[in-house]
């Protein structure tokens, strides 16, 4: 019924716009300036400003020797191992804690929308990791890996209890990554309850009639429907992994080639104040989140339209 | 048979989630009453060894330390005014995204996601270099300004989400009912906007919280240090031989709060972090 | 109490497009008004401009004699049921109802006993201290029906008030729609889309189409003297049957045979070639319940599907049309908001009737009173007959 009287209001709220289209306008041009102009200022301008900066040869502490090189900044970036070593590990995090923080995120989504009892509980405690500083989250679990006064050694199967999990490569990208996906799941399985909440029940009890398992009830009929929710949440979550610094930087200060992107940004700019490449590595490192986000909105043909939450 | 294996398995499933949530703080929680000593000589095991206890020490020596109060301080300050800005700025994008017909609408939200992607590590050197200049390096301000990049699309993005559900019409009923303009905003509008408005606030005031990048890279003092910085500082000479449950004591002290504002405002959180992200 | 007039008021969207087109109406003191049409006639627009929610274009509004055109909606003292009742969430039943007393500054005992007042004509006694969202469908119409009555308003609007409610539900908040209506003499104008509500509600029934008035009448009227095919299609469940005919020496032609007409019908249709016959339901029975049967007026039909409701059962009975008549079928379907799925004749029959599916039977058909429309205009040409 009410279906039959949507174009109905549709029409009123456009008939409202034509009379008043140009207070309307201007009214909201008002309204929304501030923020556009200052989110502009506070990105575009430093923005512009590294892409300015990036075409020296800049060093702090020698400020004065400041000279024009071009793109030899880049050129430097871009044919050094390091740039690269540090790129891959950051895809490598990416994807790794994505895929880990999906499924299991997932399977806490259907926890939660099934559990009948302590409800509230179960959502609130999955808010705590959500809300712990991410510094806090790097060193509880940067303790707990530790072989001198933490517990996972002692807990875990065949691991010797002094085993030096910072000591190399791949054990460090491990306790990194854990410490990564611990703090993140909950926010992917929260994403992943709304959307499992918009699949009606309805339907999957459709598909039960039609003689589906559990398992095509899931493929076939519930993560279709979770797809532009699923979308979303892998599009936020993966840009802000593929941004991961503090968990790095607290956890192993890029020890043992576990360097970021961001993390190899930030070494250059504050802690060797190299103005000129730092800058180029920030553009470069803008450059891949937007490719990175370009990427994604194309493999996995993400709704945009979702994400402005239009709809 | 099939029932009861569901319902063990939704048991399990509760614990498991109850476990992946707790276990880790439980973790700095019990680490926070080890001794120094007994850190220093190595302790493992997740609770304190006998013997190696603190009692309530490591907190008593956290809250007594003049650099850690300063930057818990300089925490609640920073993030309590940047947030104030944002929402506020945020506030009227969103009424004019939720209630206006106007040309740019899509640009105002595309910016804001945009934005929101942004990697904040790309601006620490240029910031870095222009504050300096400015003078506002290693100040309050030198913090809230670029804070404004990542949570002002964050209020604008749920706000918006927020405003779209408050039924509009409302104000209508009220001006027919014979409402002013002014009496049917006060009366009908912020008494339904006010709860969309606290939840952003929450929502901005944790990230700002969360800072590090910015925390360490655009201050150098206590005087504007915040305390995700003021922790990871907290070291010593030796890296991989931090004063441990000092600071699992100040990671708690720094922790509490949020998670008291999490176990208030549980629903209303969940629905602010969700709202944005979901069509609804 | 009041009169309202609409003096050609025209509603233009920026596009241009006339949502609301020279319409004029007039609602009397204490009646109750209908606009009725498919979505899209501008019937909501119409009323939000009576209220003052929608600007008007071009035209004069009146409100007992005065015109309202520039009064901001508070200043037009006219209470307002919305379609989906626009309840204040925040609030109790008993604040929502008191809401236009308290903007009105009225005292606390009068608004007091003006709600215990309005809560017992709605029997929302039990409901005063809940909020909008504990209560069902029904009780928050009826709270939207209280916060219209507490304030002593010129008069009632509604907006598809019962749309939202179940079937059974809408039954039962008509009659008492209408019940409180006649008791409080108020002026009322209500706009719906279902023809049910029109027919039973109204004391006359404004009929839009696209933003134009097509017929203001009372609903009998309207039922037996449509003023042309939209008017006839959209009113009347079943459907009035449209069919292709041609008049010619008084006798029509339809595609189940030719038959006579009344003498005054034929000479205003005859040699306009091909029109178009409405013919209800009912004008058609089983030859074999009529007494006196004429059997000039009688043909042989093969039953397809039927429908027995206990005091009468409908038959169907389908044909086949030209393109051309199907198109305008089709299109007058759609002009009314329902599907044609294919050409089909509809007839009512007495319960007593032993016609039996998937066999042919004898129906007779009352020529007296077929209306012939022009097929171009729509217009009825047989009106006043």
């Amino acid at each position: 019924m009410s279906t039959t009287i949507a174009p109905d209001a549709d029409r009123t709220r456009t008939a409202t716009a034509s009379d008043r289209t140009r207070a309307e306008n201007s009214l909201a041009r008002k309204l929304v300036a501030p923020a556009i102009v200052l989110m502009l200022l506070v990105t575009a301008f430093p923005m512009l400003r590294a892409l300015y900066l990036s075409l020296f040869n800049y060093s702090l502490t020698a400020p004065d020797d400041r000279e024009f090189v071009g793109l030899s900044n880049y050129v430097t970036a871009l044919t050094d191992s390091l740039f690269w070593r540090d790129t891959a590990n950051t895809v490598m995090i990416m994807v790794v804690t994505v895929v880990f923080e999906l499924v299991i995120g997932f399977a806490f989504a259907m926890v939660m929308h099934r559990v009948i009892f302590a409800r509230g509980v179960v959502r609130t405690s999955i808010l705590i990791p959500y809300g712990i500083i991410t510094v806090v989250s790097g060193f509880a679990w940067q303790f707990a890996f530790s072989n001198s006064n933490g517990f996972i050694n002692s807990w875990l199967p065949f691991i010797g209890d002094d085993f030096n999990w910072f000591a190399e490569y791949p054990s460090s990208m491990i306790a990194i990554m854990a410490s990564e996906i611990w703090k993140t799941t909950p926010f992917m399985s929260l994403l992943l309850l709304a959307g499992l909440a918009q699949v009606s029940e309805d339907m999957i009890e459709a598909a039960k009639v039609d003689g589906a398992s559990w398992w095509q009830r899931l493929w076939k009929v519930i993560l279709p429907n979770m797809r532009s929710a699923i979308m979303v949440a892998v599009l936020f979550r993966a840009l802000d992994a593929y941004r991961i610094f503090d968990n790095i930087f607290v956890m192993t200060a890029g020890a043992n080639g576990t360097e970021s992107i961001s993390f190899l940004t930030y070494r250059q700019v504050i802690e060797q104040f190299q103005l000129g490449i730092g800058s180029a590595l920030s553009v470069l490192l803008f450059l891949s989140v937007l490719l990175v986000a370009y990427l994604i909105v194309k493999l996995f043909r993400v709704d945009l339209a979702a994400a402005r939450q239009e709809g | 048979m099939k029932a009861w294996l569901n319902r063990a398995g939704m048991v399990a499933g509760f614990a498991l989630i109850l476990g992946w949530c707790l276990l880790p703080v439980a973790w700095i929680v019990s680490m926070s009453f080890k001794s120094q000593e007994a850190v220093t000589n190595g302790s493992p095991g997740f609770f304190p060894s006998e013997g190696g206890g603190a009692g309530w020490q490591n907190y008593i020596d956290v809250l007594q330390d003049d650099q850690f109060a300063r930057a818990i301080l300089n925490s609640i300050g920073i993030s309590l005014i940047a947030t104030i800005l944002s929402v506020t700025f945020a506030t009227f994008t969103a009424y004019a995204v939720a209630r206006l017909e106007f040309k740019g609408k899509k640009f105002v939200l595309t910016t804001a996601l945009v934005i929101a992607m942004f990697p904040v590590v790309s601006l620490v050197g240029p910031l870095f270099d222009m504050w300096r200049t400015l003078g506002i390096y290693d100040t309050w301000l030198g913090l809230i300004i670029p804070y404004m990049s990542f949570t002002l699309p964050l209020a604008i993005w749920t706000l918006s989400a927020f405003f779209r559900e408050i039924p509009w019409e409302m104000e209508q009923a009220a001006q027919v009912d014979g409402a002013t303009a002014w009496q049917a905003f006060r009366r009908v509008i912020v008494p339904l906007a006010a709860p969309g408005v606290f939840t952003a606030a929450i929502l901005t005031f944790f990230f700002a919280w969360n800072d590090f990048v910015f925390g360490i890279s655009l201050t150098s003092t206590e005087s504007a240090r915040p305390i995700p910085a003021a922790l990871s500082f907290f070291v010593g000479a030796d890296p991989f031989n931090r004063p441990a449950s000092l600071l699992a004591a100040g990671a708690v002290v720094a922790t509490v709060p949020i998670v008291v504002l999490v176990l208030v405002f549980q629903r209303k959180i969940v629905a602010g972090l969700t709202a944005g992200a979901v069509k609804g | 109490m009041a009169t309202i007039e609409m003096k050609n008021i025209v509603k233009k969207y920026g596009d241009g497009f006339p949502a609301v087109n020279d319409v004029s109406i007039d609602v009397a003191d204490g009646e109750f008004m209908i606009l009725v049409g498919p979505s899209g006639c501008g019937k909501s627009t119409l009323l939000r401009m009576i209220v003052g929610l929608e600007d008007i274009t071009s035209g004069d509004m009146l409100i007992d004699g005065e015109r309202v055109n520039d009064l901001a909606p508070r200043d037009r003292n006219l209470s307002m049921v919305f379609q989906n009742y626009a309840l204040y969430p925040h609030l109790t039943v008993y604040e929502n109802i008191a809401f236009p007393l308290r903007l009105a500054k009225r005292s606390n005992k009068e608004i007091d006993e003006k709600v215990r007042e309005a809560s017992r004509t709605l029997d929302l006694d039990e409901h005063l201290e809940r909020k909008p969202g504990q209560l069902s469908g029904g009780q928050r119409q009826r709270v939207a029906m209280g916060r219209a009555i507490v304030r002593d308003a010129k008069a009632f609007l509604f907006d598809e008030p019962l749309s939202n409610l179940d079937a059974k539900l809408r039954g039962q908040m008509r009659t008492e729609i209408s019940r409180l209506q006649k008791r409080l003499g108020i002026t009322t104008v209500y706009v719906t889309h279902d023809q049910t509500e029109a027919m039973t509600l109204g004391d006359r029934v404004a009929v839009m189409k696209r933003g134009e008035l097509q017929q203001l009448a009372s609903p009998r009227e309207l039922y037996e003297q449509p003023a042309n095919l939209f008017v006839a299609g959209f009113i009347g469940s079943p459907p009035m049957n449209f069919l292709p005919a041609t008049v010619e020496g008084g006798e029509i032609t339809l595609p189940f045979g030719t038959f006579p007409l009344p003498a005054d019908k034929a000479d205003r249709t005859a040699g306009k070639g091909l029109l178009m016959a409405g013919i209800r339901p009912e004008y058609f029975e089983d030859a074999a319940v009529q007494a006196d049967v004429d059997e000039s007026r009688t043909f042989t039909a093969h039953i397809d599907v039927r429908e027995w409701l206990g005091d009468q059962q409908y038959a169907y009975v389908p044909y086949d049309a030209e393109p051309r008549v199907q198109d305008q079928l089709r299109q007058l379907a759609r002009e009314a908001d329902s599907d044609s799925l294919r050409t089909q004749l509809v007839v009512s029959l007495d319960s007593a009737s032993q016609i039996s599916e998937d066999d042919e039977a004898r129906l007779v058909i009352d020529t007296d009173k077929i209306h012939l429309f022009d097929p171009a205009s729509g217009e009825n040409l047989t009106v006043g007959l």
